[in-house]
């Protein structure tokens, strides 16, 4: 274990800025990507349902 | 074997691959999970301080994995993009479109937690070193890669040129890989090599991978979720995606 508390452990031997900038930026892209991306699903499931309905009417 | 063949075959067609495409995210999401947990404790909690750079050094635990991945990902890419240019299936395409704004993420992760470490060790944000600046091609590699299908209408004809232009672009990745060995650069050399003992304790390497690994799957289940999406523009107009039993709600 390498921390005594939990300040410690959040100022990273004085480097906090830089390790948890590099790490919390990361992860807020690595979480953005999977909501945009189930928005987009979202978007084209709505599409084709248009899509469905254009097709009944032309039949 | 001809039995094998025709099995892969049938998964190159959009309608067979939508449904496995499906099957396969929860599982490479869980793994990411799973690994991504292991990654970051042995990154904070039992890897050691290291003895020059202090706490700084933790920054390597995004940094390289992230790096690599950029690399990898354009390597995936350009090899669907050229199987897609050859053998004209729609599949390939659609795959390497999936991939790329997942890579340009990653080679933007790079040279942001780069920049980052860069200031504490080096007092310096950017350098325009041969390491850092052709990242920063390869960054914007991906983008141009996305902005050309993004400007032609035509989704074939984008697909062809694209394609050109990622099978070009590969030649820069060497270039990133070797351009510590090649020229004399700020940027240190290769942490991993296969040739010699590791240069970093153990339990570093390890994290290292972990998080590789962790980014992998992560990947590959974003890319799967994206030619999913993918698919479903493309084919809305096509019997399967109308009969498929989805919908938005």
């Amino acid at each position: 274990m390498n921390w005594g508390s939990g300040a410690e452990f959040f100022s990273m031997g004085g480097y906090g800025f830089y390790v948890w900038g590099s790490f919390l930026v990361t992860a807020a892209c690595l979480a953005a990507e999977p909501l945009l991306l189930a928005a987009r699903r979202r978007r084209a499931l709505e599409r084709l349902q248009a899509e469905r309905q254009r097709h009944e009417a032309a039949a | 074997m001809s039995n094998r063949l025709i099995n892969w075959f049938r998964y190159g067609s959009p309608q067979s691959f939508y449904p496995l495409a499906g099957r396969m995210v929860p599982w490479f999401a869980a793994a990411a999970a799973v690994t991504g947990a292991a990654g970051l404790w042995i990154a904070f909690f039992v890897a050691p301080t290291d003895a020059q750079q202090g706490e700084a050094y933790r920054i390597i635990f995004v940094h390289v994995p992230a790096s690599w991945l950029s690399m990898f990902l354009y390597i995936v890419m350009a090899c669907w993009a050229g199987l897609g240019l050859v053998l004209n299936t729609r599949l390939s395409a659609m795959m390497a479109h999936a991939i790329a704004p997942t890579g340009a993420m990653f080679a933007f992760l790079s040279l942001w937690s780069g920049a980052l470490w860069g200031r504490p060790t080096w007092g310096t944000y950017w350098v325009w070193d041969a390491r850092l600046t052709s990242e920063l091609v390869l960054f914007f590699l991906y983008l141009g890669y996305m902005a050309l299908n993004a400007a032609i209408d035509d989704p074939r004809r984008a697909d062809r040129a694209s394609a050109v232009l990622a099978l070009v672009g590969v030649v820069n990745v060497p270039v990133i890989y070797f351009s510590v060995k090649w020229w004399n650069t700020l940027h240190q050399g290769a942490s991993v090599s296969l040739t010699r003992a590791p240069s970093m304790a153990a339990t570093m390497l390890t994290g290292m991978l972990v998080m590789a690994i962790a980014f992998w799957m992560y990947s590959i289940a974003v890319a799967l979720m994206r030619v999913r999406s993918i698919m479903l523009e493309r084919e809305a107009h096509t019997d399967w995606a109308r009969e498929l039993k989805e919908s938005a709600a």
